[in-house]
């Protein structure tokens, strides 16, 4: 069943100049459970909400350390960033083989990015259905990256993708000032502040469901243990919730089915809003 | 007998010339490893050298791959700076994919694959690789260039290895002693031991002296130590 | 005496054949030779001489390019600034050394395009030159250099070397061919003396002093030179041609036994 006849194909475009593919593809990030990236200018945090596809199964793993300064966090399909994330890996032992210094955050997402964009250009290849954050420390201090089944990737100051992520970027994009001269553990604070905000209300953030990983200056990228995602999850415990996420409906989404291509209109950027969950 | 008389002159010899190359090197170098119920200690002299010159006075020979693993290495240099940041990646490796630290025991393993994988153009290191096993007793493993791997409690490679494990085989194999003590070696006598042996390796051995780095490994982690031969 | 294949005896000894003045250097033809396709170096250059002094570096090399024997081209640049922190110099076949260059220019372009502000630095390059050196020797297709490169990094001076084997090693002073018999002694000693690092004018005077001590021993050197410095201070820069200073007097004193 196609929605329309112009996304049969990856290399397929629409009239209105885009490739519906692509843009389902980014729909795959916001099935995933939202993840937040935010940065001071020493630390580089991540902040990631775990789920259990099943009573039986184990929380999923949504940080995935890349280097000694580099970890993910996922969103999308798990299986397609396990396979990126090799990727990232292995560029970065191959840099340091070579080079003998860490690999700078900038190229690595160079190269992902050209990784990436091939399966956007090729009839034989389906775009990868993950969007990632990537939280690194290098020369030029520390860095958050967006990447996007598009291919496309974005240097952010703070970012959040994921279902009902759009809470988390707002809260976010209000404490944007206070982030450049935080500290570590302020910067783990606002991550699940904002992380929290994504949540229905009748959730809330533990241990279990929780996931925290960090990085900066003389600090190897590290995975908090459950345990150790207690203290900081103590840290804001009582506060008071900003609502249920965000309930307004943001800029119509072109995904949806009723924005088809029945008429030429500006491309939007797709935001994910989904409240159901 | 023609093309002899002129071997003093090789610019004037009418013969072809052959420079012939050589992938290997030899840059001397010892390492000597004892290991006790709760520790372990190694120790490489610091000279690399190339026949009668010496390149530098202070080149590390040891290369710890964990908290509780350390490699030892002499032979061919740039094979060793070659196995050993593959030795690191590998391990870096290991981390990601078990979430755990490789064992010395699984280290020792995988270097004994590594090397054996190059059986036919092969890294020419005398490789000693030491640590502490699953229980945290003090192990050594000791490699032939292709892979051939020992486990034992004390051992002597490199350069001056032929002088010195018969030197140990008597000091701490206790071999060919009437009274033996059943008592296992102590770090302090083990220390004591490795220095000595260090310095009669210096007096005989061209390709060993200048300083010794030491390792002592115990479950607390690694902790370094130096001290200095003869440098002539 | 009696085979009638022998040859006959030579006309004279110790000179060159009649009929074949001079043997060039260089690979002959050598058909079902497996090692053929190895390089031997051809148009060679000697001893390359650096330090690192307590602000920086310093490496010195000659401008001879020797054939063989022939003082062949006598200007030929052997010490490179790769960017405004490293330097790199080369002893051994020039071709090669140009080879090298080449592609060390072509990484720094690349680099450059890139635009985002990180720069190469000279642990970076040193420890990749071992593998491209290591990588040639592995397919027995040596590049026939010795390799220095310095530059600082981190505040501190860096001087290190590689091989045609891909052997590299740190040092505070390393020099390569002739050097490290002749001047490399000479140069620790003068090290060992002093409790603290030199000053560049004391390294200068010590890079002099080598050439000039190489230059009388070293058939193969020359007296005119280059001189590569990176300074914390005053930034990188390459001298030259410089002269050795000679004074052949002493030759008088010299007698061969």
């Amino acid at each position: 069943m196609f929605r329309n006849q112009y996304d049969s194909d990856v290399t397929v475009w629409s009239p209105q100049g885009r490739l519906h593919q692509v843009e389902y593809a980014m729909e795959a990030v916001n099935l995933g459970s939202a993840t937040v990236g935010l940065k001071s200018k020493t630390h580089a945090v991540l902040i990631a909400l775990k789920r259990a596809s099943s009573e039986l199964s184990a929380y999923q793993k949504k940080i995935i350390n890349i280097d000694e300064h580099i970890g993910i966090t996922i969103s999308g399909l798990t299986a397609d960033a396990r396979i990126l994330s090799r990727y990232m890996r292995n560029e970065c032992l191959n840099y340091k083989y070579s080079l003998d210094t860490p690999m700078p955050l900038n190229r690595l997402i160079g190269y992902m990015g050209n990784k990436m964009q091939h399966c956007t250009q090729r009839y034989d290849r389906r775009p990868y259905g993950v969007g990632l954050l990537v939280a690194g420390y290098d020369e030029l201090g520390a860095h958050i990256y967006q990447t996007c089944p598009s291919a496309n990737y974005y240097d952010c100051k703070a970012m959040s993708i994921g279902s009902r992520s759009q809470s988390a970027r707002t809260y976010l994009e209000k404490h944007l000032e206070e982030l450049q001269s935080s500290s570590l553990e302020e910067l783990i604070k606002h991550g699940l502040r904002a992380l929290r905000d994504t949540l229905p209300p009748e959730v809330d953030l533990n241990t279990k469901n929780v996931a925290i990983g960090y990085v900066g200056k003389g600090q190897p990228f590290k995975i908090l243990e459950e345990e150790e995602t207690s203290p900081y999850l103590a840290l804001i415990e009582g506060e008071e919730r900003r609502g249920g996420g965000a309930s307004a409906e943001g800029p119509a989404d072109p995904l949806r089915e009723d924005a088809g291509d029945d008429g030429p209109q500006d491309p939007v950027p797709a935001v994910a809003m989904d409240t159901t969950e | 007998m023609f093309a002899t008389e002129n071997a003093y002159y090789p610019d004037y010899s009418t013969k072809p010339i052959q420079h012939s190359f050589s992938p290997y090197a030899d840059n001397g170098g010892s390492v000597v490893a004892i290991a006790g119920d709760d520790f372990v200690v190694v120790g490489a002299d610091t000279r690399l050298s190339a026949g009668f010159s010496i390149y530098t006075r202070e080149q590390n020979k040891l290369f710890p791959l964990s908290n509780t693993t350390v490699l030892g290495c002499s032979g061919c240099w740039c094979d060793t700076l070659t196995l050993t940041r593959i030795l690191k990646s590998r391990m870096q490796m290991y981390h990601q994919e078990h979430n755990k630290v490789m064992s010395t025991t699984a280290c020792a393993q995988m270097l004994s694959t590594m090397l054996y994988y190059k059986r036919f153009f092969p890294y020419y290191i005398s490789n000693i690789l030491v640590g502490l096993d699953n229980e945290g007793k003090g192990c050594i493993y000791s490699y032939d260039p292709i892979g051939h791997c020992e486990k034992t409690t004390y051992r002597a490679g490199g350069s001056a290895g032929a002088l010195l494990q018969p030197l140990l085989d008597n000091q701490i194999g206790q071999k060919n002693l009437t009274k033996v003590s059943a008592e296992s070696i102590t770090q302090e006598k083990a220390l004591a031991i490795l220095k000595d042996v260090f310095i009669s390796a210096a007096e005989r051995d061209i390709y060993t002296g200048d300083n010794v780095m030491i390792n002592i490994i115990t479950k607390d982690g690694i902790k370094e130590d130096n001290f200095e031969l003869r440098k002539d | 005496m009696f085979d009638p294949m022998a040859n006959a005896p030579p006309l004279w000894s110790n000179g060159p054949t009649p009929g074949s003045f001079y043997n060039f250097p260089g690979p002959q033809t050598k058909p079902n030779d497996h090692f053929t396709h190895s390089q031997s170096p051809v148009t060679t250059a000697t001893s390359i001489v650096a330090l690192a002094y307590d602000k920086g570096i310093m490496i010195a090399g000659d401008l001879l390019a020797s054939y063989g024997s022939l003082a062949r081209y006598r200007n030929c640049p052997r010490i490179m600034e790769v960017n405004d922190n490293i330097l790199l110099g080369a002893g051994g076949d020039y071709a090669d050394f140009q080879y090298v260059k080449s592609f060390i220019e072509q990484k720094i372009i690349d680099e450059e395009c890139l635009d985002d502000g990180i720069k190469l630095k000279p642990k970076s390059l040193y420890c990749w030159l071992t593998r491209v050196m290591y990588q040639r020797r592995n397919k027995f297709d040596p590049l026939w250099n010795n390799l220095v490169i310095g530059g600082i990094q981190d505040g501190t001076p860096f001087l290190g070397t590689v091989d045609k084997l891909g052997t590299a090693y740190t040092d505070r002073a390393i020099c390569t061919g002739y050097g490290a018999h002749i001047a490399l002694p000479m140069i620790r000693d003068a090290i060992e003396k002093k409790a603290q690092p030199l000053t560049q004018a004391e390294a200068r005077a010590l890079i002099e002093k080598s050439l000039e001590v190489l230059f009388y021993r070293d058939a193969r050197s020359y007296p005119k030179y280059q001189l590569g410095i990176i300074d914390q201070d005053e930034g990188v820069k390459i001298e030259g041609p410089l002269s050795v200073s000679q004074n052949w007097n002493i030759a008088t004193i010299i007698k061969s036994v």
